[in-house]
C-alpha cells in the first residue's frame, strides 16, 4: 500500500459517495463499478494496473474536455443556425468534428508542418526516436511522423475524390431513377444489382492488375464500387419524396426534370445523403488503405497510411508499436467520421423525442 | 339516463399538462376540472391545439412523448392515476380504461388477423381464455352489425372496409369490458354514409353495457348524437360546460356561439351564362381505368366562367380520378376534356404551358402540397416567375400582393418555411400557389377537410371573394355537404364512377332527387340530439348505410 493506491481507492469512493448523495444516478452507477472493477483489478494486477487505468481515465477526459471546449468554440464562432444545432451536439460528436478538423489542417499544411520530406532518406533504417525524429524511421530511414503528415494529405484525400466521385454518380443516377422510373429506373437498378454482386476487393484488385495501378485509375474503379450503394439509398430517399403532391404539383406546372430534381427532391433528400457520405467514406478510406498495404494502392514512394503498416510490420515482432501507429491513424479517423454521422442520422431521423 | 349517473367513475382535478419544445416546457392544459358518471357519455370538443386529445390520453393516466402531466389531479374509480406506478396504470388501460383512435386503419397492426388482436388483452390480462374470449368477439361483432360476424374476425385488417375496422376497433375496446372508453375522433376519417353506421354502433354498444366514454371530436353535430354532457375546451382552457340539450339550446360563451354559427356561411347562388357561351371546362364521355380496374365510367359535366361546381360523393366515387383526369396526370382511356371549346390533350406532358397555366389545383393536405424545404416567397414566386418571367423587384411585390389577397402579412411571412405556419396559413398558401398562375379554372380537392370549422369556413370565404374578383371557375372536390351548402353554385353526384345526379344546388337540395343524393343528404349529422334515432327509425337499423344500394 503506498500513497497513491490509497489516493486513487478514496477518490473514487469519494466520488460515488458524492454523485449518490446529490441523485445522479448514472453518475454513481458508473462511478461505483469501476472502484469495485479497480478493486479486483488492483488484487490481480497491483500498483500498475491501478496506472493504466488512472492514466486511460486521463485520456478519456481530456478528450471529453477538447469535445466540450471545441463544441463552445464552434458555437461562439459559426452563424446562428449551425451555432443552435451544434450546441446539442453531444460530445461525441465535437471529438469527432475536432479529430476530422486536425486531420485537415495536417492534410493541408503537411508541407509546413511536416520536418522532413516524405521520401527524403535522413537516417538508418528502423532508426529510433530521437531529438530530430518524433516517431523514429521507418525501413528505409525515412521520418516516420512526416510521412504520416504526409499520408492525411495522400490517404484522406484521395478517399475524399473517389467518396465525391461515387457519390456525384450515385445521387444523379438515383433522383433520376426516381423521378423518371420506367425503362431508365429498371436498367440503372439491374446495372447496380452487377456491380454489388462482384465482391469488392476481388474487383478492384482485377481492374487494377488490368489497367495498371495508377491512381486516376484507383479512383474511379473505387467510386464505381461505391456509387451503386449510394443509388440504391437515393433512389429509395427520393422516392418517398417523388409521390408527394408538391411534386405533382410542380409537373402539373410544366416544371422540367432537371428543376424537379434540384429544387424540390434534393432538398428534401440532403440529410440522409450527408449522413451515407460520412459512411461511404469510412469504407472507401478502408479499401484504399487494404489496397495499400496489398501493394495494389498508392505506389511508393508516396506515403501512405496502408502500405506504412505493411512497410513497418516485421517491427512489431520486436515489441515495436511504430507500424501501429499509422493503423491507429486510420482507426481515429474511421471512429471521428462515425461519430459525426451518427449526430447527423440522429438530428435527420427524427429520434429526437 | 338520470338514474346511471350516481356514482362517480372519474374525475380530474384542476389537471395541467406540459409540452416540451423549443428546448423548454410550456404549458398545454392550464387546469382542467371534468366529472364523468358511470354510463354518461361526454362530448370533448374545440379546435386542434385546444388540448382535447391530451386530456382524453390523461383520463388515462398518460402522456404523450414530450409532454408531461405537471399538475392536478386525475382520480379514477378511487385511484390517483397521476402517483400511481407506471405497472399499475398499465393493468388498468386495456381492461379498464380502452381507448380508440381516429384512424382504425393505422391502428391495427396489418400482419395480424383482427380476431387475435381482439383476443389478445383479454388473454393477457386473463379475464378470459382465448376461445371465450373469441365467442366474446363473435358476439360483439353482431351486435355492432358488422356481416359474416362468425367470419370477419379472420380476416386481416386490409380486406375490410374502413367503417368495419372502425367498428372492429370498438368491439375491441369492449373486449374487457371496460368502465370507460375514451373514442378520439373515430368518425373524423369516414365519409357521411359510413359515419352513420359506426355513430350507431358504437351508441348501441355504449347503451348497452352501460360504458362511461369520453367522446372527442371537432364536430359538433356528432357530439349533439352521443354525448349526455357536453364541455367545450379552447386552447387548453374549460369554455363551458352543460348538457347536450341545453347546450345547444342556449349556449352561454361567445366562442361556443361562435362555434354553433359556423355553419352558417352561405352565399347567394350563381346561375349559368345566357346564350352560346362555351364553359371553362367541358368534362365530355370520360371513361378511366387504372391498370384494369375501370374507375370512371362515362362522366360527363360543364364548369362555366366564375361558377363553383362541387362534386360530392362518397371516398371510391371517382371524383378525385376525375380531377386527375382534367389536370391529365391520368389520361382517359376514352372521351375528352374541353378547356373553353379547345380539346385538351389527354397527358399533360403534351400540354401547352399556357394551358397548364389556365388549370391550377389547391390540394387537400396542405403538409405536403408544400415543399418543407422551401420558403414562402419562392413557393409564391415560383408559378409568377415560371409563367410570366417576372424577376427581382417584380417578382417581390406580386409575391407581396399575392400574399395580401390570402390575407397573409407579407413582411412576417416572405422568408418562412412552411413548418413554421399553422394548417390554415399552409392552405392559404397554396390557394397563393394557384393564384400566383393566373388561372382562370382552379380544383380544389378536399381542401378544407383537415382543418377545424372555424379555419375551414376562413378558406371557403377566402375562396368566395377570390372567385368574385377575379372571375375564377372552381371544381370543388368534398365529401361534406354542409360545405357544398355553402359554396356550390352546381352539384355533382357521383356513385362508383357515375353521375347519377348533376344540377344547380338548390334544386339538388329540395326534393325529389335520386335515392343516392337523398341517401347523403340525410347522412349528414344534424344538431338536433334526436337526429340520429329518427333516421333509424326511417331506415331502420340494418340497412341504415345502404339504403341507396337496395332502392337504387
Amino acid at each position: 500500500m503506498n500513497y497513491f493506491v490509497i489516493g486513487y481507492y478514496a477518490l473514487l469512493i469519494g466520488a460515488s459517495c458524492l454523485a449518490a448523495f446529490y441523485g445522479k444516478k448514472s453518475a454513481f452507477l458508473l462511478l461505483f463499478s469501476l472502484t469495485l472493477v479497480s478493486f479486483i483489478v488492483g488484487i490481480i494486477g497491483g500498483e500498475t494496473w491501478l496506472w493504466n487505468i488512472t492514466i486511460a481515465a486521463g485520456v478519456i477526459a481530456l478528450c471529453a474536455g477538447t469535445a466540450y471546449a471545441f463544441r463552445e468554440f464552434l458555437v461562439i464562432v459559426t452563424p446562428y443556425e449551425t451555432s443552435k444545432a451544434l450546441a446539442k451536439a453531444p460530445l461525441t460528436a465535437s471529438f469527432g468534428l475536432f479529430v476530422i478538423m486536425t486531420y485537415l489542417i495536417a492534410g493541408v499544411f503537411a508541407p509546413v508542418i511536416a520536418p522532413f520530406g516524405e521520401a527524403e532518406v535522413i537516417s538508418q533504417s528502423y532508426a529510433p526516436a530521437d531529438e530530430n525524429m518524433l516517431m523514429g524511421a521507418d525501413q528505409l530511414g525515412r521520418d516516420l511522423f512526416s510521412r504520416l503528415v504526409y499520408g492525411a494529405r495522400n490517404t484522406v484525400g484521395l478517399a475524399f475524390i473517389a467518396t465525391t466521385l461515387a457519390f456525384l454518380a450515385g445521387t444523379i443516377a438515383g433522383l433520376l431513377a426516381a423521378t423518371r422510373g420506367g425503362w431508365f429506373d429498371q436498367a440503372m437498378g439491374r446495372l447496380a444489382d452487377v456491380i454489388m454482386s462482384i465482391p469488392s476487393l476481388i474487383f478492384a484488385l482485377l481492374m487494377l492488375s488490368i489497367f495498371g495501378t495508377n491512381l486516376s485509375v484507383l479512383v474511379i474503379i473505387v467510386a464505381i464500387i461505391y456509387s451503386p450503394r449510394v443509388f440504391r439509398l437515393t433512389r429509395a430517399v427520393a422516392g418517398n419524396i417523388v409521390v408527394m403532391d408538391y411534386i405533382e404539383a410542380a409537373r402539373l406546372r410544366g416544371e422540367g426534370m432537371w428543376y424537379l430534381v434540384r429544387k424540390e427532391i434534393l432538398p428534401n433528400s440532403t440529410a440522409p445523403l450527408i449522413a451515407e457520405f460520412g459512411l461511404e467514406f469510412c469504407f472507401v478510406f478502408l479499401l484504399i488503405a487494404g489496397l495499400s498495404f496489398l501493394g495494389l494502392g498508392i505506389q511508393p514512394p508516396t506515403a501512405d497510411w496502408g502500405s506504412m503498416v505493411r512497410d513497418n510490420a516485421t517491427l512489431i515482432s520486436f515489441g515495436e508499436i511504430t507500424p501501429l501507429i499509422p493503423a491507429a491513424a486510420i482507426a481515429l479517423l474511421t471512429v471521428a467520421v462515425n461519430f459525426v454521422v451518427d449526430w447527423m442520422l440522429y438530428r435527420s431521423s427524427g429520434l429526437k423525442e | 339516463m338520470t338514474e346511471k349517473k350516481k356514482e362517480v367513475l372519474l374525475q380530474i382535478k384542476g389537471l395541467r399538462i406540459e409540452g416540451y419544445s423549443d428546448d423548454k416546457w410550456t404549458e398545454i392544459v392550464h387546469g382542467v376540472d371534468l366529472t364523468l358518471h358511470r354510463g354518461e357519455v361526454m362530448g370533448l370538443i374545440g379546435e386542434s391545439g385546444a388540448g382535447k386529445s391530451t386530456i382524453g390520453l390523461a383520463a388515462m393516466g398518460f402522456a404523450r412523448d414530450g409532454c408531461r402531466i405537471s399538475g392536478g389531479s386525475v382520480e379514477f374509480d378511487g385511484m390517483e392515476l397521476t402517483t400511481t406506478p407506471e405497472r399499475d396504470r398499465r393493468a388498468l388501460r386495456g381492461s379498464r380504461i380502452a381507448y380508440v383512435a381516429q384512424s382504425a386503419a393505422a391502428s391495427f397492426n396489418p400482419a395480424h388477423r383482427l380476431i387475435d388482436q381482439h383476443t389478445e388483452t383479454p388473454t393477457h390480462y386473463r379475464i378470459m381464455k382465448r376461445m371465450e374470449s373469441q365467442e366474446d368477439a363473435m358476439q360483439l361483432y353482431e351486435r355492432l352489425r358488422l356481416p359474416n360476424p362468425q367470419e370477419i374476425g379472420f380476416r386481416y385488417p386490409h380486406q375490410v372496409s374502413g367503417g368495419q375496422l372502425q367498428r372492429a376497433m370498438t368491439a375491441m375496446a369492449m373486449a374487457c369490458r371496460p368502465d370507460l372508453i375514451i373514442f378520439d375522433e373515430p368518425t373524423t376519417a369516414l365519409d357521411v354514409t359510413t359515419q352513420i353506421e359506426v355513430l350507431l354502433a358504437i351508441r348501441d354498444i355504449v347503451e348497452q353495457f352501460n360504458t362511461a366514454a369520453i367522446y372527442i371530436t371537432h364536430d359538433l353535430a356528432v357530439v349533439a348524437q352521443m354525448a349526455d354532457t357536453i364541455k367545450v375546451l379552447l386552447k387548453g382552457n374549460e369554455v363551458e360546460e352543460s348538457d347536450t340539450r341545453s347546450m345547444l339550446a342556449n349556449p352561454r360563451e361567445d366562442y361556443t356561439k361562435s362555434l354553433w354559427a359556423v355553419r352558417s356561411f352561405q352565399r347567394d347562388q350563381k346561375t349559368r351564362p345566357t346564350g352560346d357561351v362555351a364553359p371553362v371546362v367541358s368534362v365530355q364521355n370520360v371513361d378511366a381505368a387504372y391498370g384494369k380496374t375501370k374507375v370512371l365510367d362515362n362522366v360527363s359535366f360543364d364548369i362555366h366562367a366564375g361558377m363553383t361546381v362541387a362534386v360530392v360523393g362518397e371516398s371510391g366515387s371517382g371524383k378525385s380520378t376525375t380531377a386527375r383526369c382534367i389536370t391529365g396526370l391520368l389520361p382517359p382511356t376514352k372521351g375528352k376534356v374541353l378547356f373553353k371549346g379547345e380539346e385538351l390533350p389527354a397527358s399533360y406532358k403534351s400540354r401547352s404551358k399556357e394551358q397548364l397555366r389556365q388549370a391550377q389545383m389547391i390540394y387537400q393536405m396542405a403538409d405536403t402540397a408544400l415543399n418543407p424545404k422551401v420558403r414562402i416567397c419562392d413557393i409564391i414566386g415560383r408559378p409568377a416567375q415560371f409563367y410570366s418571367g417576372l424577376k427581382g423587384g417584380e417578382l417581390k411585390s406580386r409575391v407581396d400582393e399575392l400574399l395580401d389577397m390570402i390575407e397573409l402579412e407579407p413582411s412576417k411571412y416572405y422568408y418562412r418555411y412552411p413548418t413554421e405556419l399553422s394548417g390554415g396559413q399552409k392552405q392559404r398558401i397554396g390557394i397563393a400557389r394557384a393564384l400566383a398562375a393566373n388561372p382562370t379554372f382552379i380544383i380544389c380537392d378536399e381542401v378544407t377537410s383537415a382543418l377545424d370549422q372555424l379555419v375551414a369556413e376562413g378558406i371557403l370565404k377566402l375562396l368566395d371573394r377570390l372567385q368574385k374578383e377575379l372571375n375564377l371557375a372552381y371544381m370543388f372536390i368534398t365529401h361534406d355537404l354542409a360545405t357544398v351548402r355553402s359554396i356550390a353554385d352546381e352539384v355533382v353526384v357521383m356513385k362508383q364512377g357515375q353521375v347519377v345526379e348533376q344540377g344547380p344546388k338548390d334544386e339538388m337540395f329540395t326534393p325529389p332527387h335520386h335515392p343516392y343524393t337523398d341517401l347523403l343528404l340525410s347522412s349528414v349529422p344534424e344538431m338536433d340530439p334526436d337526429w340520429l334515432s329518427r333516421v333509424v327509425d326511417e331506415r331502420g337499423v340494418d340497412n341504415i348505410g345502404e339504403a341507396a344500394d337496395t332502392s337504387a
